[in-house]
């Protein structure tokens, strides 16, 4: 176990709070490390890292087809669907791609085998590198149901390295779970205001489910903001850092540049939350 | 002909329910035979897909007319593709939607929403 490669998800609840400024800045000063943005309704740490010699993967989902010279109508497809992705009317089979969770038991049950899979894309994952950083990102077709497949295909995809650092989507729903199954720490990014707060609470539940090892940054940090922050202190969670509000980031992030490249003090600020992670993994 | 129209009560008196795929149940009538009965919607707690599944439970049950307030794409499309007619109801009671439909006054239901369906990100 102590060999195999380490994944940091970087969590939040809100959006919009810098997990992918954090992600990717703490990629960036990791040696051998992978990026991946898990964010795949909205990909966009690549707009910092700009990577290059980018592969395309397709990502493909299973969905039912019919052959309705093999049907025998007996609804056995239609009973055993919970998502009610199928509909039997004479002679006609309906069937709707995007109720459907691609679980393959309709053709199980079908005795006359008139149900067989075929596949559907429902987006791609691009890897590329920026500097020595491996970037993997998942992208999301407009208009599909769920991401989930895509983020198991991220993590299919075999990269040279000792270390992972995953962004994650917003919220606390299945796509943020498929992400954090497999992480060996979350670190979570707080806004210090009443809604990240109250954000940060519904995902810490998910992860206490998990029993993930965890520690938090408070991201654009002001003394004014103490107030919001009580509850770290009263519940004894540790907060590894307090990043600043600060204009050069503002501008740097703005500018799609990373600033733990371009500037030793951040480098050193974000090689301590490494430091600080790597007691728990 | 068979005529189902969604309804929250078994009750004849009852208002025609707001939804076609989440009501409790269907009032059912043969106009042939004027028999009538009230059909559970087992579809009133799934998940998604309920106007799917209720749609499918009605064109088994032989339903070429549905009386309905409001109608989902989905449903929409189940339903025209098995050849239902789908009938606006009035504002009303069972009865007064039935007492309608004997007239011929009701019309086509045109406007079909989008549909409530379940966000399962």
């Amino acid at each position: 176990m102590e060999t195999a490669v380490k994944k940091i998800a970087v969590l939040s609840g809100k959006g919009g709070t810098g997990k992918t400024f954090i992600s990717v800045n703490l990629a960036s000063i990791i040696d051998n490390a992978a990026y991946i943005d898990c964010d795949v309704e909205e990909p966009n740490g690549d707009l910092f890292f700009k990577s290059k010699n980018i592969e395309k993967q397709e990502v493909f989902v299973k969905i039912p087809k019919v052959d309705m010279t093999l049907c025998n109508g007996c609804q056995k497809c239609v009973d055993f669907c919970k998502f009610n992705a199928l509909t039997y009317l004479p002679n006609k089979l309906l069937i709707f791609d995007k109720l459907c969770h691609s679980c393959g038991g309709c053709v199980l049950v079908c005795d006359k085998k008139a149900l067989t899979e075929i596949n559907k894309e429902i987006g791609n994952i691009y890897v590329g590198k920026s500097s020595d950083v491996f970037v993997v990102s998942g992208k999301l077709n407009i208009g599909e149901a769920t991401g989930v497949p895509i983020i198991k295909q991220l993590f299919k995809y075999e990269l040279p390295v000792k270390n992972i650092v995953v962004d994650c989507p917003p919220g606390s729903s299945c796509l943020v779970m498929e992400t954090i199954k497999d992480a060996d720490y979350c670190l979570f990014v707080v806004e210090p205001t009443i809604f990240g707060l109250h954000n940060f609470k519904m995902v810490l539940e998910l992860v206490k489910l998990f029993n993930k090892p965890f520690g938090v940054v408070i991201n654009k940090y002001s003394e004014e903001s103490e107030n919001n922050i009580k509850y770290f202190y009263e519940n004894n969670i540790k907060i590894i850092k307090k990043i600043k509000y600060d204009k050069l980031i503002v501008e740097m992030n703005s500018s799609g540049l990373i600033v733990s490249r371009m500037f030793p003090e951040y480098k050193s600020l974000f090689t301590d939350i490494f430091e600080e992670i790597k007691r728990f993994i | 002909m068979i005529i189902a129209i969604p309804v929250s009560e078994k009750n004849l008196k009852e208002d025609v329910c707001v939804s076609f795929g989440r009501a409790p149940y269907y009032y059912v009538l043969d106009s042939n035979k004027g028999e009538g009965s009230f059909l559970k919607n087992p579809a009133v707690d799934q998940p998604g897909g309920a106007g799917i599944m209720s749609s499918q439970i009605l064109i088994n049950n032989k339903v070429k007319v549905l009386i309905t307030k409001s109608c989902g794409e989905n449903a929409a499309n189940v339903l025209r593709a098995a050849n239902v007619e789908i009938l606006k109801a009035i504002k009303g009671s069972l009865e007064d939607n039935l007492t309608a439909y004997k007239t011929s006054s009701l019309e086509k239901l045109i406007e079909i929403h989008q549909g409530f369906h379940g966000n399962r990100s």
